[in-house]
């Protein structure tokens, strides 16, 4: 992985934007992490008789209308985000990168067809499906991991399936052709690690795109049901208090965009540093 | 281009047809008896099997959707439960609302991303475009309900400008309505804009990159007047389709500042549908949303088409 200027890790240190999303991307890992086993209070239980503190040592950033830390409402609201972010980005992944492989090593009517299920499924935005999927299974984040994740598979598979024809036509595949190895093998040995990098980029935008997402749904009532703490959840119950408490409309929302902000920043890094010449044509 | 054409148009009423389907048959499979949902557990077994046979819920699927897919056709969308009013009313009522909303959102997002993204291009890479990026980066991140928030926030609780939600209605009070629609619109355009802006700046520095550009510039035309004459109109042959890419995102942000501002649109209609378990509605609301981003799609490559001619059927 060393390329022109130094190896991978030096150029990374020097990559500011790179640096910037990893650090707001690890502090969000490491408070969902921490959250696991240590809050500063009390994220889920309620404590009436402790509602709308201000911020104080005890209470960082105050308690909500359930007396609940909202400080550590955010942290394990981290928590999850990060889940319904993960799984439904690898179910989208997992199922998009197979259909666009699939489709780039048979090409034919296979092509046409995860082409025309890929434009079919934009027809149905995640909001769309999680409304239906509320309206069979009810709200909750087995619905926002759905929603997101069918949302994100023509969105690898179509990602897939272009960058894998232009490894299918490249000289090295070629070779491997007339050596006898199969479509399967051809794909596994070849063409996955060449796109591996751009999968990774992809991988990183859509989890950012999937916390938006989440919290739109849960702000909604589709998504995460309580007492799970969810930052969108937490916005829509600021809302109800904004002429009494208005700061807790601010501390979920800065959360979630510092969140997408890292993930965004780092998804261009990853994108400047693993394909040096994309980086120059943009 | 009539096969392409044609192609294309079969692709959108396939689409629509199989977007119907699913949306159908994800109906049908819903647990518990739409007849004893409305009627509540205390109905009796009689008037529960009197509505069965009402509704026609006693009929084969293949038969029933058949019924429904040619109501929705000919503008019949069925009886909302809840409501007991015609769906079709509502959803022309809630459309009032979500149409105009869209459309506000979608002109602000592009005056502001086109003039943000020609004026970051012309410099860049000088301080106005790196400040300009790193604003539409910001913008990417912010979820446009929180915006919503925000701007209630400043305008409607410390300002006072603007009421925090609500909708007066256009027949009762035209220009109320209006002011109720500018900060949501503002809320949606927002995030759009950010994300056109950085699609047009990067269309215009490609096509300035084209030889024809470098051409013209070598044949002594200003930088300006390249950027006037010969880029734009390439430029904006991406930042169209981008636009109606991100058409079914702007629908379903409007689905979500709906709620933010309880204007009562599609989005809240849909919402309140479900709580009410009142499926017809969420059944035609559905496939109207999906209806809508499938044929914007279909303008967009029809527009596409006849903007670049080099475009070949088998590109598409």
């Amino acid at each position: 992985m060393s390329g022109p200027g130094g190896s991978f890790l030096a150029r990374a240190l020097r990559h500011r934007s790179f640096m910037l999303g990893g650090a707001l991307t690890v502090g969000m890992l490491g408070m969902a992490a921490i959250s696991l086993f240590w809050t500063p209070g009390e994220a889920i239980s309620l404590n009436v008789a402790h509602r709308m503190r201000p911020p104080s040592l005890e209470y960082w950033l105050g308690t909500d209308k359930f007396g609940r830390d909202i400080f550590s409402m955010l942290m394990a609201g981290a928590q999850n985000s990060i889940t319904v972010g993960v799984v439904a980005v690898s179910i989208g992944l997992v199922a998009g990168v197979i259909l666009g492989a699939w489709a780039s090593a048979k090409r034919g009517w296979i092509e046409e067809a995860v082409m025309r299920f890929s434009d079919f499924s934009f027809a149905f935005p995640a909001i769309l499906s999680a409304i239906m999927l509320t309206a069979i299974i009810g709200p909750g984040g087995v619905t926002s991991i759905l929603a997101i994740g069918i949302y994100n598979i023509p969105v690898f598979a179509r990602l897939t399936r272009g960058v894998a024809n232009a490894v299918w036509a490249r000289e090295f595949v070629l070779a491997a052709r007339a050596a006898g190895k199969g479509a399967v093998r051809i794909t596994i040995e070849h063409v996955l690690p060449n796109i591996l990098s751009i999968i990774i980029v992809q991988a990183t935008i859509s989890f950012a795109i999937a916390i938006l997402a989440e919290a739109a749904l849960s702000y909604l009532g589709l998504g995460t049901q309580p007492p799970q703490p969810s930052w969108g959840r937490m916005l829509s119950e600021a809302q109800a208090l904004i002429f009494l408490a208005p700061m807790q409309a601010i501390y979920p929302g800065v959360t979630i965009a510092l969140s997408v902000f890292g993930l965004n920043l780092l998804g261009d890094g990853l994108r400047d540093l693993l394909d040096p010449r994309l980086a120059r044509k943009r | 281009m009539s096969v392409f054409l044609f192609k294309r148009l079969l692709t959108f009423i396939l689409t629509l047809f199989g977007a119907s389907v699913i949306i159908f048959a994800a109906m049908e499979i819903l647990p518990g008896d739409p007849a004893l949902v409305i009627l509540g557990v205390d109905a009796s077994p009689e008037a529960v099997q009197a509505l069965t046979e009402k509704l026609g819920l006693d009929r084969p699927v293949p038969e029933r959707y058949f019924d429904w897919i040619t109501g929705v056709l000919g503008g019949d969308f069925g009886i909302s439960y809840s409501y007991k009013t015609p769906v079709s009313e509502l959803i022309i009522d809630s459309l009032k609302i979500t149409v105009p909303l869209a459309i506000m959102a979608m002109l602000l997002a592009t005056a502001i991303a086109i003039v943000l993204g020609i004026y970051a291009a012309a410099n860049h890479n000088r301080p106005a475009d790196v400040g300009i990026m790193g604003i539409s980066q910001l913008g990417i991140s912010i979820p446009s309900f929180w915006l919503g928030i925000l701007l209630v926030l400043l305008f409607a609780v410390n300002l006072r400008w603007f009421s925090a939600g609500g909708f007066p209605g256009w027949d009762r009070d035209f220009f109320g309505s209006f002011r109720a629609l500018i900060l949501p619109a503002v809320s949606l355009a927002t995030v759009q804009a950010a994300i056109l802006a950085r699609i047009t700046r990067s269309a215009v520095l490609d096509v300035f990159r084209e030889d024809f550009v470098r051409t013209a510039r070598a044949k002594g035309v200003s930088r300006r007047r390249a950027l006037w004459g010969h880029v734009l109109r390439n430029a904006l042959i991406p930042v169209i389709t981008i636009m109606g890419l991100q058409f079914a995102n702007l629908l379903a942000g409007t689905v979500v500042i709906e709620s933010v501002f309880t204007l009562p649109g599609l989005g809240q209609l849909v919402l309140k549908a479900i709580n009410n378990r009142d499926l017809i509605i969420v059944e035609g609301t559905v496939l109207l949303l999906a209806a809508m981003v499938v044929a914007v799609n279909f303008l967009v490559d029809i527009l596409y088409a006849l903007i670049d001619p080099r475009l070949k059927v088998s590109d598409i």
